[in-house]
Parts: C-alpha cells; sequence; structure tokens
C-alpha cells in the first residue's frame, strides 16, 4: 500500500514572484492559506482560489491551484458558478474591505444568504491600498485619506454586523500577524459546510499603517482581544485574568479570579451570542477573535444538485427528440 | 363562402382581457388546420395598467393564410375591440373596408372618457368599415347564467366569446381549443364548463346573426412536407441551447437575472432540469454573467440571457471573458432604448453595444436570430462558435421574435446539424508544462483546461498576460501581439461559418441588406416589390454580423446602391459605410414595432 505523498507549502507555491509591499500583511496571510491548505490535505488541482481586484485580490498568481483574478466585487458570483458547476472543487475567494463590502456587497450578502460551500477570506486593512490610499467602508469615521483630507463623513461598516445580517452560517475573525490562529481559523472554515467568512485584521504598512495596532502589538493586544473557542470560557488578558460575563444584553469585564460561577461559555451554534459578539469592536470591550458563529443549515449548492437529481429520477429520460415533439404537433403532407 | 388566401386579425382589449391567449388559441387552431402564420403579441411594459386606458391596452396580431406567410402582416383585416381604448389605439392602423368587432357593453360614457374620446366613437364607422357590434360581456354572462359561478368569473369568459365568434367568420374549427380548456380546466370543471360554454355562444351567436354574411374560408398553405409545432423565438433559444449541450457532451449552465423581453428564456430552461441543466437565478445582472463565467472555467456550456439595460450592465464581466479566452454565449434579447426606454416593444438598436460596447480593443462574435424558429438554429450556432473558438459570442434576438411564434418545421437533429468539438487540454499538453494560452494555428485557440483534472493548474485573470504561459505581463510589446492575436482570432471564425446568400433578384442594381429579427418584413417586401416592378432589388440578410460571411464584401461591390434597412437610427448602415467606404442609404425605424411591408415597398419604389 502506498500512502499518499503528505503536502506541504511549498506545493501550493506557485512559481510567480510575490509583489506586494515589503512588511504588508498580505505576505503572512498568503503564507497561513498555503500552510492551511497543506494541512487540510485537498490535492491543489481540486483547489480553486477566485479573488476580485485590490491588493489582496492578486493572491491566486501566487497559488499553485487553480485560480481566477475577476473583476472588482465580483469574486463571490464567479465563484458561485465554479461552484455550482464543480461541487468536488474546495472554493476559496478572496477580497477585501473595499471589494466585498463597496463594490461587491450585494454579492458578498447573496452569497452568504444561499450558503454556498466555499471559504471567503477578507482582508481588512480599513483602506483602498491599489488606487493608493482612499477611504473604504471599514475606514473610521473622520480618518483623513486623500479623498477625504478635511477627514471622512462615512460611518463604518462591520464585517460581523454585515455577515450575520445576510444570514452568515459561519463568521471568524483572525489577524496577520498571529500565523498559527489564522491557520486553525482557516481549516475550521473549510470543515464548515456552508458559506465561511474569514475576516483578517491585515495591516497596510504605506497608506493605513498600524490601524490594528492595540490588537497586534505586544503591550496592548492582550488586553484589547479575547480569543474564543468553544466550550470554553471567555478569558482573556495577559495571564487569562479577565473575564468577559454575560450584562443583560451585552458583556462586562469582571477579574477571572472569583467570578469563576459566572463565566460564559463560547458556543458558536448560539446565533443570539453571535449577535452580541457583534457589538465588542474595541471600543466596549476586547474584540473577539476566533469563530464567532457556525451553524448548520441548507447547503446552496447540495439542495441545487439534489434538485437536478430529484427531476432525472422523477421525469422519463431526457430525450431531446421528444421535447421538440412535446404539445401539439402536425403533420404536413 | 368566400375562398381567401390570407387574412390578418387583431385581438385587442385591456391588460387583464386575455387577448394574448385568444390570439394564441387562434394561432394554434389557424396552424393546425395547415395555414402559415405569423404572429405579433404587442402589450404595455405593466402588468395591469389603469383598466380602460389607452396606455393599458394588450394586443395579439395574427397573420394566416393558404400562401407562405413571413410577416405579422401590416393592417388588420379585423379588429376585435373588446372596448374603446382598443378601438383608439388600433382604429388607424385597420385596413380600409376592414371589419371591426365591437363588444358594445364596454361602449359606455365611462369607457369613452377613460379612452379619451369625447364622444361616442363608432359614430360615421360604418362609413369606412364593417362594424359587428355585440354585447359581448352581457351575452357572456347570459350563456353561464345556468353555472354557479359569481358575475365577475363569468365575465372574464368575454374573450373566448369573441374568439368563438371570430372561428365561425374563418370556418375554424373548435375542437383545437376545445381540447385545450379540457387539459387547462382539468382540475376546476366549473371553468372548464364556462369558457366551453362561452366559445360556443360566440360562434352560434356569429352563425345567426350573419346567417347570410360572407364568411371566409382560408385554405391550407402549400408548405414543405414534414411534422410542425408553433414555437416563440424565446422557446427555440431554449431549446437550442439544451440540444448544443447535448451535442457538445457538456452540461448547460445559465446565470441569469429576470428582464422583460428575455425571461421567459430562463422560465424555459428552469423546466428541464432532468436533462441537467442549471440554472440559476442571480441577485443581478453582474452576477449571472459572472457566475456563468465561473462555470464556463468549471468545465460547463455556459450562458446569460438578458435585454439591453441588463446587457450594459454585463459588459465588463462580458470583457473579462473575451480577456480569459473561455466559451460563453451572451443572448441580448433587444427592446426599445435608451434607458429603460420601451421594455415590451421590439428594437435593433443594440448592435452598437454587441459590436462595440466594452472597453479596450475586444472583439466578440456577433449573431442575429432571422425569426422565433430560426432563434434554435442560431443558439446551436453561437454554442459552436462559442465552444469552438473559445471565445464569447453575443447572440441577438428582439422583442419581437421572442414573443411571436410561428409553425416550425420540426428539424432532424441527427442529421441537420454538425458536431461541436471543444478543444480540451490533453496529457500530450502538459509532457513538458502546460501553457494555457497556447494556440492552435488553424484557430488561434487555447485549450480548455477544466479545474479538478490533475497537471493543468492554471490561474486566469484580467490582466494582460504573457503570450503561451498566461503569466502577468506589462511588456508592452507583449501586449500590442495579444491584442492582436485576440483580434485575429475572432476574425478567423468567418472560415467556419456560411457564406452569405443572395435573394431576390440577384442581377439587380440596388441590394437591400437587414439583418436579424427583421427578415419577414424585409423579404417580403422584395418578393412583392420585385413583382410589381420592372426595375428590381437583390436582398442580403446578415445572421452572422461579426464576422462577416467571408463573400459579404465581394457581394457589397457588385451592386450600385445598397440600402439598409434596419430597427435602428442607421447602425449597421454606418458600420457598413466606414468598414467598406460605402455610401450606403439606410431605412430606419424606431416606433418599437416592426417593419409594415408596405412601407418598405415605398422608400424602395422612391429609391430604386
Amino acid at each position: 500500500m502506498t500512502e499518499k505523498p503528505k503536502l506541504t507549502k511549498k506545493d501550493f507555491t506557485s512559481d510567480q514572484e510575490v509583489k506586494w509591499c515589503p512588511g504588508c500583511g498580505d505576505y503572512a496571510i498568503l503564507s497561513a492559506t498555503q500552510m492551511a491548505m497543506s494541512k487540510i490535505g485537498i490535492p491543489p488541482h481540486q483547489v480553486c482560489v477566485v479573488s476580485g481586484i485590490g491588493c489582496s485580490s492578486r493572491f491566486p498568481y501566487y497559488v499553485n491551484t487553480y485560480g481566477m483574478h475577476s473583476i472588482h466585487g465580483r469574486a463571490p458570483a464567479v465563484a458561485s458558478g465554479v461552484k455550482l458547476q464543480n461541487p468536488e472543487l474546495s472554493v476559496w475567494i478572496i477580497t477585501g474591505d473595499g471589494d466585498g463590502l463597496s463594490i461587491g456587497g450585494n454579492h458578498l450578502a447573496h452569497i452568504l444568504r444561499r450558503n454556498l460551500d466555499v471559504n471567503i477570506i477578507l482582508f481588512n486593512n480599513e483602506i483602498y491600498g491599489l488606487t493608493k490610499g482612499q477611504y473604504s467602508p471599514t475606514s473610521s469615521p473622520g480618518l483623513k485619506t486623500k479623498s477625504t483630507p478635511y477627514g471622512s463623513l462615512d460611518r463604518s461598516f462591520s464585517p460581523a454586523k454585515f455577515a450575520l445580517g445576510a444570514g452568515a452560517s459561519f463568521f471568524a475573525r483572525t489577524i496577520d500577524t498571529d500565523p498559527k490562529h489564522m491557520i486553525e481559523v482557516f481549516q475550521k472554515a473549510h470543515a464548515h459546510k456552508g458559506t465561511s467568512l474569514i475576516e483578517v485584521f491585515q495591516n497596510c504598512v504605506i497608506f493605513n499603517d498600524k490601524v490594528h495596532d492595540e490588537y497586534t502589538n505586544r503591550k496592548t493586544r492582550d488586553d484589547y482581544t479575547v480569543r474564543l473557542e468553544a466550550n470554553k470560557p471567555m478569558l482573556y488578558g495577559k495571564d487569562q485574568d479577565k473575564a468577559l460575563i454575560q450584562d443583560g444584553f451585552g458583556f462586562q469585564t469582571v477579574p477571572a479570579a472569583g467570578n469563576e460561577d459566572k463565566y460564559f461559555i463560547h458556543d458558536p451554534s448560539d446565533a443570539n451570542l453571535a449577535q452580541i459578539l457583534t457589538q465588542l469592536d474595541g471600543t466596549n470591550g476586547p474584540i473577539p477573535l476566533g469563530v464567532i458563529k457556525e451553524d448548520k443549515d441548507h447547503v446552496y449548492d447540495e439542495d441545487f444538485h439534489q434538485q437536478i437529481t430529484d427531476q432525472k429520477n422523477k421525469m422519463p429520460p431526457a430525450d431531446i427528440k421528444s421535447l421538440l415533439f412535446s404539445g401539439t404537433t402536425w403533420e404536413v403532407n | 363562402m368566400k375562398d381567401i388566401d390570407q387574412v390578418v386579425i387583431r385581438f385587442s382589449g385591456d391588460s387583464g382581457d386575455g387577448m394574448q391567449l385568444t390570439g394564441s388559441q387562434f394561432s394554434n387552431t389557424s396552424a393546425q388546420m395547415g395555414n402559415d402564420l405569423a404572429t405579433f403579441p404587442d402589450f404595455p411594459a405593466e402588468i395591469r395598467a389603469p383598466q380602460g386606458t389607452v396606455a393599458g391596452v394588450s394586443g395579439f396580431q395574427v397573420h394566416f393564410g393558404s400562401i407562405q406567410i413571413h410577416t405579422p402582416g401590416d393592417e388588420p383585416d379585423v379588429l376585435v375591440a373588446m372596448n374603446p381604448a382598443a378601438l383608439k389605439a388600433n382604429l388607424l392602423d385597420v385596413k380600409k373596408g376592414g371589419t371591426l368587432i365591437i363588444n358594445e357593453d364596454a361602449f359606455n360614457e365611462l369607457g369613452f372618457k377613460k379612452a379619451g374620446y369625447e364622444a361616442n366613437p363608432l359614430e360615421g364607422l360604418e362609413e369606412d368599415h364593417k362594424v359587428i357590434k355585440a354585447k359581448i360581456t352581457t351575452q357572456t354572462k347570459e350563456a353561464l347564467k345556468d353555472i354557479e359561478l359569481d358575475g365577475k368569473s363569468k365575465a372574464r369568459c368575454k374573450n373566448f366569446y369573441a374568439l368563438g365568434m371570430t372561428y365561425f367568420m374563418y370556418s375554424r374549427s373548435l375542437d383545437p381549443t376545445l381540447e385545450w380548456i379540457k387539459e387547462k380546466f382539468a382540475q376546476n370543471e366549473l371553468l372548464q364548463s364556462a369558457n366551453t360554454m362561452a366559445l360556443k355562444a360566440g360562434f352560434h351567436y356569429a352563425e345567426t346573426i350573419h346567417a347570410q354574411a360572407n364568411t371566409y374560408s382560408v385554405a391550407s398553405a402549400e408548405i414543405e412536407k414534414g411534422v410542425y409545432r408553433q414555437i416563440s423565438g424565446n422557446t427555440a433559444l431554449a431549446w437550442g441551447f439544451i440540444f448544443a449541450a447535448q451535442r457538445a457532451g457538456l452540461e448547460l449552465f445559465l446565470g441569469s437575472y429576470p428582464i422583460t423581453p428575455a425571461s421567459d428564456i430562463l422560465h424555459e430552461l428552469s423546466k428541464h432540469k432532468h436533462f441537467g441543466v442549471k440554472t440559476f437565478q442571480a441577485e443581478d445582472e453582474i452576477a449571472a454573467i459572472c457566475a456563468a463565467l465561473g462555470a464556463s472555467f468549471a468545465g460547463a456550456l455556459s450562458m446569460t440571457t438578458s435585454s439591453g439595460p441588463g446587457i450594459a450592465l454585463k459588459s465588463e464581466a462580458l470583457n473579462l471573458a473575451i480577456m480569459l479566452e473561455l466559451p460563453l454565449v451572451v443572448v441580448d434579447v433587444q427592446r426599445g432604448g435608451p434607458s429603460t426606454g420601451l421594455p415590451t416593444k421590439t428594437e435593433q438598436s443594440d448592435l452598437n453595444m454587441a459590436m462595440f460596447g466594452r472597453n479596450g480593443d475586444s472583439p466578440a462574435i456577433v449573431l442575429a436570430a432571422k425569426s422565433p424558429s430560426d432563434c434554435f438554429h442560431m443558439a446551436f450556432e453561437a454554442c459552436r462558435l462559442s465552444l469552438e473558438h473559445m471565445t464569447p459570442v453575443i447572440l441577438l434576438s428582439d422583442g419581437y421574435i421572442a414573443n411571436g411564434s410561428a409553425p416550425w418545421k420540426i428539424p432532424d437533429i441527427e442529421n441537420d446539424f454538425p458536431s461541436i468539438t471543444p478543444q480540451f487540454a490533453t496529457d500530450e499538453d502538459k509532457k513538458e508544462g502546460f501553457l494555457p494560452y497556447k494556440r492552435d494555428n488553424e484557430k488561434l485557440c487555447r485549450k480548455w483546461a477544466i479545474p479538478g483534472r490533475e497537471g493543468f493548474m492554471h490561474r486566469l485573470g484580467g490582466l494582460e498576460k504573457e503570450n503561451e504561459t498566461g503569466n502577468v505581463s506589462y511588456d508592452s510589446y507583449n501586449h500590442e501581439l495579444m491584442v492582436c492575436l485576440r483580434e485575429k482570432k475572432v476574425a478567423k471564425v468567418c472560415d467556419f461559418i456560411p457564406e452569405q446568400v443572395i435573394e431576390g433578384e440577384v442581377e439587380s442594381e440596388t441590394l437591400i441588406v437587414s439583418w436579424g429579427g427583421t427578415y419577414g418584413s424585409v423579404h417580403e417586401a422584395v418578393k412583392k416589390f420585385n413583382l410589381e416592378h420592372d426595375k428590381t432589388v437583390a436582398h442580403v440578410h446578415l445572421q452572422y454580423l461579426n464576422p462577416l460571411p467571408k463573400n459579404f464584401e465581394s457581394i457589397l461591390k457588385q451592386y450600385q446602391k445598397i440600402i439598409v434597412c434596419e430597427l435602428n437610427r442607421g447602425q449597421l448602415k454606418e458600420y457598413l459605410n466606414g468598414k467598406f467606404s460605402l455610401n450606403a442609404l439606410g431605412y430606419s425605424k424606431v416606433q418599437g414595432k416592426p417593419f409594415k411591408v408596405r412601407e418598405l415597398i415605398q422608400f424602395f419604389g422612391k429609391e430604386v
């Protein structure tokens, strides 16, 4: 018996030179994705990576699988066609905050609503990078950019609230400075049946450097983030010394010690809990990282093919001639 | 009984009066009785426009005869007007001396007001027309008095009463419609008998009042032997696609978004899932074409169906398909434009958009169907060219042929159509590493390598790519090479399409050029013109617009005068004038309606 050779990151690395800016968070996300794919163990020819337009969307060129760098905002629609035509493929969508939530907001909403079995990695750097620094739909109000010299007037989009509002069956958040966490989250996303949306806090060194600084620098990160794990209490802080506990329809932070009886246990299948967790946006407690929501629901591509199978079983064998001769015909002699 | 060779009837009423159904019943019956025919449904964009107003008038015209019929007819011989608005909207079209069947019940003060008449329009009508007044609503209700239905439901059967009257007048058999009623209302006996009784009552009423008057008999037409059916352009497109997919051995994927007048293709294909047809109603026009393109990448025969405003939205994704060099069929069922324009009316004004509506030098194959039944053939052709040449095809239809129907001799699918052979990547192609943009010499086509196959992994994208490898390249000379390769590839398609046929009198000084859905009218006009005049005309009708047939230029150069007839402001004319340095004249019409044979003949008479 010959065992399949184990896949490594190299199997998922294309021969193309990667052309992001030095120090860009995209490198780490690319590497984590390649690692996750090799750990998952799907052969590269059964993977298809589809992207839109933007810095992050150059991603498919660097992954040695099938791939398509499509048009701005439309990757979810292109990927839907790929998945519906061949449900055996592992389909990954790469998008950014501008691509996915601005020009492509409609398609992102609808793929989440339909719940196709695909994985979406949304690189959120709160800025337009490839067009050289305009504010994006996730930028903080007041942000001064080239297109908003006096400060942005837009209220910002929360990808988490957007996802849950659209009926996402899986939403997770991770961060470009933590490869181990990214790899874990990507593997979980792949294991989930249905659309998995992963928001990655990604740093743009050129146009919006340190936008996620409080979640990434060693001094503050432990106090500003909470790592969620299913069936575990929500503890955070340098020595896991703080606990998030329920407070009406929200959370409050208490010392971990002495409050064991009030610990709140994370359950990604609890839709109400997921809703409350989306309220935590970094201004009112730590920001949750990890799988925020995961529940089972109808998977569109499965139902799509089941309906075809059902019709094939129900109807007489498909015959083009009987189609042409169906209904009223008459003979001219 | 009088024998005549052709009749045009227009059924006209409120958009809720069932005129489309009445008209299609009349055509089905006539087709089954061996007549040749053409139909023209003409209805408002609103589902139920304000009752009784001219805006809400819905019409269905049938032209049937014992001769070959190419158009739905210029002027109705008979107008059925279910209310004053229907009379107002159509009276000017009716032939002098023609017959008007009037539903007297609707001709009251309220009806006149809604239609915008100040006085009773029936007064004085008899001077130029034969007027048959009938209290159609009252008589229908009276005929159904013993049926346990409410008054409103009874009144709704009045269209079958009117249909019955026309059946008597043209000696139609009641059987096909009776059979249809039986099937349609199999679950509802009350409606079954109500409609049956209304049809018969109308027939008998006409018999009674016209006992002394003329009735007409239209003999069977001399048509080619074979088995026939009725088909509309939209249904024919859908079936043509299913057939092409089967012929190519591929699954059919449709990404579509509802839009008038193209939605019926989505409806029809959605019914045939047992053929393995995949239909995806996307969230918008853009997603529809993008999903189709994704499915094409993954190995489907893919298509998207829409109309002008939707095609405008799709142009970016269509351009991506041209760049990726993947097969994709894009159907544009043209309607009046610009913008939302005239959603339910016909026009040919998307030609420029199909030819040029994309950024960059971006050629697409452009085809146009010429009649409802030709849609089957052209759907097949669109799929064949797209799959065998690895590039998108835009197939132009229009509102007139999409909704109009005509008898169709069911083709011999085994022998009447060529094979479709897409070029898939083979093991040979991966021996030294697969090159996704390596081309063959004959067609300049790249190979189709479908995700899931080992050894052919590649990345496609909208960025310019290096020749052969497909890797991103910004090299200026490579870009020029690739632009020219894509251009040549489409130009080479002319070696794989039929040569242009000349109709009419080949030996003439003047050539009439037409394209797409106007074939019936122009063909008929040319035929009649040549019969009536000493100076004759030749005619070419284009179905392949880009590339043009190989012999097309030499045909143009044979004629001293060229007249291009089209339902737009001269788009093909301008194109030909520019491309071939011609001085062609145009005959243009943008009224949301097909050409009338008479207006074409008049123009030819003036110019030839």
